[in-house]
């Protein structure tokens, strides 16, 4: 959705927020200027010519504020308050238990793998569409955003048909004895195509808009492509990569679908924190299930607060939308 | 460029393809008579039919609660506005059980609501609810931005030319975010008919009544019954597919109409 970026160029020029530096490339608005400018919008334009009567602006507010604090805030409550339902003591027990704690450790293991795959490809894959021309590429970009608007149960899928019993490579697999289904390299393969757009995704809108004129230039002075690469384009995208990597990690810790049809949920072996919330949730261990949820819930909250951070730091650049 | 091509070959293009492959093994007649089968038919009206019910909900209330971000000032309005995010950032299964376990009969509303008489969890209701919760934020982000940039001088001239402010945001406003709404439903809409996690918990799961077409793969799958699964999988693919390209040919119209104003 880069119609964001699109609006800000199109747009007339409004109250000038935004310096452009033609040279680097670069959009930079402070964070402060851009809130005041809204507030200046708010409150500078004629009063009754851009708002709405009184009554008509508490009822927008109080559905707006009410329909959240139903849908959104409160089951995230639902999860402490079970969590703790039975005290303190009863939580921390839950969460000792040897099955939770093996599967905070593959959630983990998962998450570690698939992170820091996504993370090298992505930032390869960015480089590629972003700074050359070449055949194809918005069918590369189409592929790149395909995980993000396939069910995951599908996602699933394709591996089961790949490596399952039934599957195109199956027997061979059984005959030399590896493990993918069931197993962890299955789960991660899942997990890492669900996560795979989120890199690659943070990273295009914010090397297109920096362009190839530094590197060039880098080049030109003398530098080899590793030195160009971790000294000028690495410090330019160091805030989207983060970024990226923050909403992938969230994505292939929280994973549910995907790992569930691959997974065989084999106990203290294959689950994953997610799929260890459902297991105990349908055996009526609520206490022990929301314990679990609720680490994956501040998992959540966490990666928020950092988002919120990080998209500040972006705004010097250009705040990705996309997700 | 090799890596990444060779990359995303390993991890999407093949399996993908091993999809359409496996489908390529059913006779055209065993594909429609899966796909026709009563409970087949069953899972993906309810999917696609609560989806498309969810995303109306969502264009609804999304439209409103952007408004009331973007527009107005009230206490909490930062709080509210990083709120709209958690249902992208909860994982699916927690939000599932947290979203049973608030409208089970014993919950927090679900109490409430059956003393009214209306049954919420383990009924097509609860898929509902579940699907109005992971759409929200599509509609208030794509729409924000929008919302944010729009010229406040066509408002001003629109009013100053003698247009009531009911005119001036059914007339002047609405149209020109109508590309972005679009946008937020389509996008609510394919996540919802993907969904599986936050649904299954709440859904009660009833073949042919509260079984939706994720679920019903997942099951096919479990009596390996690849073939069937296949089959389902593949019109959804197809489905999602579609809905991209309806968003691509939207971004372009948005972009296209825009040097007009």
């Amino acid at each position: 959705m880069s119609t964001k970026s699109n609006l800000a160029t199109l747009a007339p020029p409004a109250p000038p927020l935004q310096v452009y530096i033609p040279a680097a490339g670069l959009v930079i608005s402070q964070p402060a200027a851009r809130e005041a400018d809204e507030r200046a919008r708010a409150v500078a334009s004629p009063k009754d010519l851009r708002t709405e009567p009184g009554p008509i602006r508490f009822i927008i507010i109080a559905l707006a504020v009410s329909f959240l604090t139903v849908f959104v805030v409160l089951p995230l409550v639902v999860v402490f308050a079970q969590a703790f339902s039975k005290g303190i003591g009863a939580y921390l027990a839950a969460l000792a238990e040897p099955e939770a704690l093996s599967a905070i450790k593959l959630t983990l293991l998962v998450a570690a793998i698939s992170v820091s795959l996504n993370l090298v490809f992505g930032v390869i894959a960015a480089w590629a569409i972003t700074k050359f021309d070449f055949r194809g590429k918005t069918f590369l970009i189409t592929l790149i955003d395909l995980p993000f608007s396939v069910s995951p149960v599908i996602s699933g899928l394709v591996f089961v048909l790949l490596f399952g019993a039934q599957g195109y490579w199956g027997t061979w697999l059984q005959a030399n004895n590896i493990h993918v289904l069931f197993a962890v390299p299955g789960i991660a393969l899942a997990t890492i195509f669900v996560t795979f757009p989120f890199v690659a995704r943070s990273l295009i809108p914010l090397m297109q808009e920096q362009g190839t004129q530094e590197e060039e230039a880098a080049i030109s002075l003398g530098a080899s492509g590793l030195q160009t690469f971790f000294r000028v384009t690495l410090p330019n995208i160091k805030w989207g990569l983060l970024y990226g990597v923050l909403l992938c990690n969230a994505r292939a810790m929280g994973e549910f679908g995907a790992v569930s049809v691959v997974s065989g949920h084999i106990r203290g072996e294959t689950n994953t924190m997610p799929l260890l919330v459902e297991i105990l949730y349908n055996e009526y261990q609520f206490v022990a299930s929301f314990a679990i949820a609720s680490l994956l819930a501040m998992l959540a909250l966490i990666t928020l607060v950092v988002k919120t951070v990080l998209e500040q730091r972006l705004d010097e650049g250009q705040t990705p939308r996309d997700h | 460029m090799g890596l990444t091509l060779t990359w995303l070959s390993v991890i999407i293009l093949i399996p993908l393809a091993g999809l359409f492959l496996k489908t390529l093994e059913l006779s055209p007649a065993q594909f429609w008579e899966i796909l026709t089968s009563r409970r087949t038919l069953n899972a993906l009206r309810i999917s696609f039919g609560l989806s498309f019910a969810a995303a109306c909900v969502n264009l609804v209330m999304g439209t409103i609660i952007v408004w009331a971000l973007v527009r107005y000032r009230f206490p909490g309005r930062r709080l509210f506005d990083a709120i709209v995010d958690i249902p992208f950032a909860l994982p699916t299964a927690v939000a599932g059980v947290a979203l049973t376990q608030l409208f089970a009969q014993k919950g927090w509303l679900g109490a409430p609501l059956a003393e009214l008489g209306i049954k919420v969890a383990f009924t097509p209701i609860g898929i509902f609810i579940a699907m109005v919760f992971i759409g929200i934020p599509f509609v208030v982000r794509t729409v924000q931005p929008v919302l944010i940039d729009l010229d406040p001088e066509i408002e001003e001239a629109a009013a100053s030319l003698g247009a009531n402010r009911w005119h001036t945001v059914f007339r002047v406003i609405l149209p020109s975010l109508i590309p972005a709404l679009l946008t937020g439903f389509a996008l609510a809409f394919a996540r919802a008919v993907g969904e599986y996690g936050s649904v299954i918990f709440i859904a009660g799961n009833l073949p042919n009544v509260s079984e939706i077409a994720p679920l019903l793969i997942v099951i096919r799958l479990s009596e390996f019954r690849y073939a069937d699964a296949t089959a389902i999988a593949v019109i959804m693919l197809l489905a999602s597919f579609l809905i991209i390209f309806a968003v691509n040919r939207l971004q372009r119209w948005a972009q296209t109409r825009l040097p007009a104003h």
